[in-house]
């Protein structure tokens, strides 16, 4: 099966229909709006963090199944995790679908993560696993209830950003 | 055509004398394999494919023909120079312009309608003056008038359009005022497809006495166009969509408001004389050309048009019209299908969404099929917010395309939706 098929029938079918913790969170004390324009995909990701801790998250908006998809894994992993370690971990998800970070040799913290591992074959959609990532990055470091848009590049590390054509 | 009961056709020349299965003969990269499976390309309205004459030509052109135009007196520039001119001729058949010097050579459509807002709109557009332009635009003709206004203190009025993709003329009429300056209309939208009533819309402008600027970008390759019947003020396309070169396009303009226009650009080629006390332009069309062009992209498009001609864009429309057609009747027929752009007046274009799957997903998996589609929002997001979507699928047909393609389109959708039912 290609790299696609199998991506999309380990992670999508499930978490595409069944996103976890999906929904604006309740008493966030951050928050942070991850827009990839050349997708259209829209998302907020919610955090409550007590004690440099990720004590709750959720994420919500409009999004393509691997942003989704990716979204709801990355809820699930970082919740209790501390702030540094979700921001570590938000690194090497980024570095693996970059294909930067080969989760077969190198060590990591991904875990069930690695199924995204053949996103980096389809190089126009590596943006769309990235952003609830770097949302994430940008709503640990931010002012509660305030969005980064603007202020930063949605998605850094991928390059050059890509516009929209024709 | 009962499509709902329609079997997939064998691959046969089609009713209408045009022999596809020669063309695709042109066209090499047709050839290309993707993931195992046949290329079905149908992502021609953001860029059509070379046919072999051009591709030629293009390397004829680069073996011996190259030298800087306009302005050797050795043998090489004044080949290339009567090549890159000859093309003027050509392009002005194509869209029956009356004039050679109204045909302006340009790097595409985005930088000829660039042109028109400097030249024009800087000129005459002043504050409290309006603009209009439609909901169908193309980024490339919203952003640049964009621009004029904010620097001018101008306003933008925008057409809106039917549920079906088409414009609302009453609406349009209701528009205008004593400060009208000018119309932006595309031919036809890259979005939906829908071709929008050129003349009538110019006629209505021309009699409030706004000039109109029409983006050809996805008319030229599909619809005879003839400027001077539509009686636009200007008229922009791209070689890159006609089955030519990227990096090269065209600009037609009525000679009285080229001649009144500013320049875009400064610079070699575009002047008569130059002293640091004054410099004087050349006369229209080289006012507008300053600096060494894409001369082999010209060329090349010479050849796209040749090709195109010798083909007729009379069979070249009909043949993309059944297309279209099959192809609404095929995935219009399909659960869980909404088609978008449902104009009586459409060429070439078939946009819609899938329940419940975002368009980049279904662009990701038809890929996997070997069936290359645009998916986003085309550049065109007003058209979008239309219709309430972050993005479409969209294939785009070339005359080079056949029924069988569009089957094999409607197969890949359905495994699209099978992957998506789990
Ligand atoms: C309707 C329309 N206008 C303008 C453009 C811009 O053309 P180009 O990118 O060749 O400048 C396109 C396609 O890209 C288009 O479809």
């Amino acid at each position: 099966m290609s790299a696609a098929n199998q991506l999309y029938q380990d992670v999508i079918l499930d978490h595409n229909r069944k996103p976890r913790n999906f929904g604006k969170l309740a008493a966030a004390s951050h928050q942070a709006e991850g827009l990839n324009p050349l997708c259209g995909d829209h998302i907020w990701v919610y955090l409550r963090l007590k004690d440099a801790q990720v004590d709750a998250i959720g994420f919500d908006g409009q999004s393509c199944a691997i942003c989704k998809a990716s979204a709801s894994m990355m809820t699930h992993a970082v919740k209790g995790k501390s702030v540094t370690a979700a921001e570590e971990l938000a690194q090497e998800f980024r570095d693996m679908a970059l294909g930067r970070l080969d989760p077969e040799s190198a060590e990591h913290h991904l875990g069930r993560l690695k199924v995204f591992a053949g996103v980096r074959d389809l190089p126009t959609r590596v943006k769309c696993a990235i952003l609830p990532w770097h949302t994430l990055h940008a709503a640990l470091n931010a002012v509660a209830q305030a969005s980064t848009e603007g202020e930063d590049d949605p998605v850094p590390g991928s390059g050059v950003e890509q516009p929209g054509h024709a | 055509m009962n499509s709902r009961s329609a079997a997939p056709r064998e691959p046969r020349a089609d009713d209408l004398g045009l022999d596809v299965e020669r063309i695709r003969e042109d066209f090499p990269i047709l050839r290309t394999r993707v993931n195992g499976k046949p290329l079905v390309f149908l992502d021609n309205a953001a860029s059509s494919q070379m046919p072999q004459a051009v591709i030629a030509r293009y390397v004829r052109y680069r073996t011996s023909e190259h030298a800087n135009i306009h302005r050797g007196v050795h043998h090489l520039s004044e080949v290339a120079t009567r090549e890159y001119e000859a093309v003027r001729a050509k392009v002005r058949a194509w869209i029956n312009a009356g004039e050679e010097r109204e045909i302006i050579y340009t790097s595409g459509t985005t930088d000829s309608i660039n042109l028109v807002a400097h030249g024009y709109g800087r000129k005459f557009i002043g504050a409290g003056d309006e603009i209009i332009l439609t909901v169908l635009e193309h980024h490339s003709n919203i952003v640049p008038w964009q621009m004029v206004a904010e620097e001018k203190g101008a306003h933008i009025r925008v057409v809106p359009c039917n549920d079906a993709g088409e414009l609302d003329i009453e609406t349009y009429r209701s528009l205008f005022t004593e400060r009208t300056r000018l119309v932006g209309v595309t031919h036809v939208s890259n979005a939906l497809g829908t071709v929008n009533p050129i003349a009538d819309m110019v006629a209505i402008a021309h009699a409030h006495g706004a000039p109109v600027l029409v983006d050809g970008a996805q008319a030229a390759p599909h619809l005879p166009v003839d400027v001077q019947a539509l009686d636009c003020d200007f008229y922009a396309f791209s070689s890159h969509k006609l089955c030519g070169p990227t990096g090269a396009g065209i600009l037609y303009g009525k000679a009285r408001h080229l001649e009144a226009m500013q320049p875009f650009k400064g610079g070699g080629d575009m002047i008569r004389s130059v002293s640091f006390e004054k410099t004087t332009y050349a006369p229209i069309p080289h006012k507008f050309e300053a600096g060494t062009p894409p001369i082999a992209e010209v060329i090349g498009l010479g050849a796209a048009l040749d090709y195109l001609s010798a083909i007729g864009i009379g069979s070249i429309g009909a043949h993309e019209d059944e297309l279209l057609r099959y192809a609404t009747d095929r995935v219009g027929a399909m659960a869980g299908v909404r088609l978008i752009g449902t104009a009586r007046q459409k060429a070439a274009v078939l946009s819609f969404e899938l329940d419940g799957i975002h368009p980049h997903d279904v662009g990701t998996l038809l890929n996997e099929e070997g069936v290359a589609v645009r998916t986003g929002h085309h550049c065109a997001q007003p058209v979008m917010q239309r219709f309430g979507v972050p993005a479409t699928v969209r294939a785009s047909f070339a005359f080079y395309n056949t029924l069988p393609e569009i089957d094999a389109l409607v197969a890949a959708i359905r495994k699209v939706q099978k992957v998506f039912a789990g």
